[in-house]
């Protein structure tokens, strides 16, 4: 047991924390421009920045473009992003699913064709896999893919797809046997996002934003050489997209729950809180750590075994409950001055518009009812309620 | 950065929850025969040289077991306090000390010899007649001094610092071996016992609060382990976090296990409720842990003065600069 960095840990953050500091342009950092931030040139040129200096695919193996590096790296890069504040690469989806996906079930021809483009921004991603009747219940997925000429024909409507309005490509979770049902019968295809009969419209969310979309396709043709993985075997590659978006997301959270905490002191200094909001600040500062180390012992276990710890499935259970308790926090803090909005409020309407984003954090990439119910049935062992 | 136990730490783990289940009231010398009371003192004092991270291994299996004894009262509470001779004293199993800190002493029953804070250090208080309360938790009795007079000086104040970081660590620590067993047990209850038809752990009325129990388990214990690491450090550069890690880790650990026992208790349904029953030992334990030293809000409120306030306080946590004023 070590807490410290070890010497080549400590000269990463070290290099990367000065790499950071003077190539984030300031204009990216923060929270300024919201969700719109991510369409500009600006981004794409970050992202580009951060491919050049081997910061993006840092766990990608080098064969494809990646730089190798171990999940330690991986975790302090995630950190110190997280506590510059800066925006992550543009291609999020398609480095932490699309990618790692293709990588496992892709043919040597796809791994060509897409790989190298996800890492320099070039072409960006979304993933279709909720739709309107198959939230949590993912097996739902109605989405037909019906097979015809040498190509898939694609009809129905998936939702809450992050990127969809930028992105060059879906992955795109299908039914293709009409007569199956839940996990059987389910194929995972790659989906031009140009092509005809691909329309995407944006959700607009309880913050006034459109993070999200809906993608509707009607006739929409696919050539069979995008087939990811088997038809009928979706499920199974289904899997790895979700347990890479589950994978080292921990540490970015974490991270930016203690910028956040960090911001909620800093206000408290600044406005005063009372002997109950000092209580509520302090567990909400313990809460941070206790999840910082959380993340450090599922990540220990994780490089000295390979299996990640039970430790680590609690990660964003808890950060999503935090983040929502600390914004609100705020809000008390502030007083009546949390009815303003945008240029009204103090600071910029900043913990208005964080604690209305914070209700997501429940929902998105894992209900809290779901989380609470794989800790349940795959951590503690408890007899499976379905 | 490694958070893991050395083989060595998890065979000493191994060890100590093997004996235990084979030995439930173990004596002062059964424990010294096994080293554990020289674990974390200097090899030539006769003890095993190991830190403080092997010292919470025991404190934490000892709190699974619901150890009646003064090993959390000498080695946790009062070895910082005990000259060298004195220490061989403890490892070789000689003797065993409690520490009178505040009003009520804990362990009185048990400890050979008593330590006083005085004005201006740590003395032996000898010629004390001693007068034992009754507990709540009969596992851990505590009790009141009177008369006597100060003996032997033992140490300066500058240790009650280190006193005050061990003895919340170790708190800690042994919470979750309490709150670990307590959960283990509602856990295997909800998946043997049937209700309605059905094992009640398929129920998400059960199931859920058993999975918060873990979670807030989890949690306690990486703060726990944190603050037991940091203890570890001493007077290296890492040590400075100690005073923070050790309230943080208290704080945590100390609810936490009193939530963890108040859901077990709940799951097991009238049972857990009888004086038959473990739980209600394992509980009785997580509230006088809750109770002893500091209260968790006490220590929530050290944790914001440091956070919160401009003047240097002791457990120290730097703010970092953030920005306010990063409007979207």
């Amino acid at each position: 047991m070590d807490l410290r960095d070890t010497a080549d840990e400590a000269a990463f953050r070290g290099e990367l924390r000065s790499w950071i500091e003077e190539n984030l342009p300031e204009e990216l950092q923060g929270h300024r421009g919201g969700a719109a931030r991510f369409e500009g040139e600006k981004m794409r040129t970050w992202s580009r920045a951060l491919h050049q200096a081997g910061y993006a695919g840092l766990t990608w193996p080098k064969k494809y473009g990646g730089s190798g590096a171990s999940y330690t790296h991986q975790a302090i890069f995630l950190e110190e992003m997280a506590r510059a504040e800066a925006p992550p690469h543009v291609g999020v989806i398609g480095l932490g699913m699309a990618g790692p996906t293709i990588m496992a079930h892709g043919t040597e021809k796809q791994k060509a064709r897409y790989l190298e483009p996800i890492l320099s921004a070039e072409e960006i991603w979304c993933q279709g896999f909720s739709e309107p009747g198959a939230g949590s219940d993912l097996a739902g997925v109605r989405t037909s893919a019906r097979q015809e000429n040498g190509h898939f024909v694609v009809d129905g409507q998936k939702v809450w797809s992050s990127f969809a309005h930028l992105a060059s490509f879906c992955i795109l979770l299908t039914r293709s046997d009409p007569a199956s049902t839940r996990h059987a019968g389910l194929t995972y295809l790659i989906v031009d996002m140009k092509a005809p009969g691909v329309e995407v419209r944006p959700l607009t969310q309880i913050t006034g934003e459109a993070e999200f979309n809906e993608i509707f396709f009607d006739g929409a043709k696919v050539p069979t050489e995008n087939l990811l993985g088997e038809i009928g075997r979706g499920w199974q590659v289904a899997m790895t997209t979700l347990l890479h978006e589950r994978g080292t997301l921990g540490f970015a959270l974490q991270a930016a729950l203690e910028v956040q905490v960090r911001k909620l002191a800093a206000l408290a200094r600044d406005r005063g809180a009372d002997s109950l909001q000092r209580d509520r600040i302090a567990r909400e500062w313990i809460e941070a750590q206790a999840l910082r180390f959380t993340n450090y012992r599922a990540l220990s276990k994780l490089v000295k075994t390979g299996m990640p710890g039970p430790e680590g499935s609690i990660s964003k259970l808890v950060w999503s409950e935090a983040n929502q308790r600390v914004t609100k926090l705020a809000l008390e803090l502030l007083g009546p001055d949390a009815a303003l909005a945008e240029e009204n409020a103090p600071y910029g309407g900043y913990w208005q518009h964080q604690q209305l984003r914070s209700r997501g954090n429940t929902i998105e990439a894992g209900t809290s009812e779901v989380l609470r119910n794989i800790v349940a049935e795959r951590v503690l062992g408890l007899p499976k309620s379905r | 950065m490694d958070f893991t136990f050395t083989p060595e730490q998890d065979s000493l783990r191994e060890q100590a929850r093997a004996f235990l289940a084979a030995n439930p009231e173990p004596s002062w010398k059964d424990l010294a025969e096994l080293g554990w009371t020289g674990v974390s003192i200097a090899e030539e004092d006769g003890g095993a040289g190991l830190g403080f991270v092997e010292e919470a291994v025991l404190h934490e299996e000892l709190g699974r077991a619901l150890y009646r004894g003064p090993f959390f009262s000498t080695i946790a509470v009062s070895l910082p306090a005990l000259p060298d001779d004195l220490r061989a004293e403890v490892a070789s199993g000689e003797t065993s000390w409690t520490l009178a800190f505040g009003p009520l002493v804990p362990d009185l029953d048990t400890a050979d010899r008593i330590a006083i804070v005085g004005g201006d250090g740590i003395y032996e208080l000898e010629g004390a007649e001693r007068e034992i309360l009754s507990t709540t938790d009969e596992t851990r009795p505590m009790g009141v001094v009177r008369g006597g007079e100060p003996g032997r000086r033992l140490a300066d104040s500058s240790v009650l610092e280190e006193i005050r970081n061990r003895t919340l660590a170790a708190l800690a620590v042994e919470a979750c071996g309490v709150a670990k067993r307590a959960l283990e047990l509602a856990i295997e209850h909800a998946s043997t016992r049937e209700q309605f038809g059905k094992l009640i752990g398929v129920y998400q009325a059960v199931s859920h609060p058993l999975a918060d129990a873990y979670t807030r388990l989890e949690l306690a214990r990486s703060l726990s382990l944190w603050a037991a690491w940091c203890v570890a450090q001493g007077t290296e550069d890492a040590g400075e976090r100690a005073p923070v890690a050790a309230a943080a880790a208290k704080a945590s650990a100390a609810e936490a296990a009193v939530q963890v026992c108040e859901t077990a208790i709940q799951v097991h349904g009238g049972i857990g409720f009888t004086w038959e029953h473990v739980l209600q030992r394992l509980y009785k334990r997580a509230l006088w842990i809750e109770s002893y030293a500091a209260s968790s809000s006490t220590l929530r409120a050290e944790v914001a003065a440091s956070l919160l306030d401009v003047t240097p306080t002791a457990i120290g946590i730097n703010p970092l600069p953030v920005s306010l004023t990063q409007g979207g």
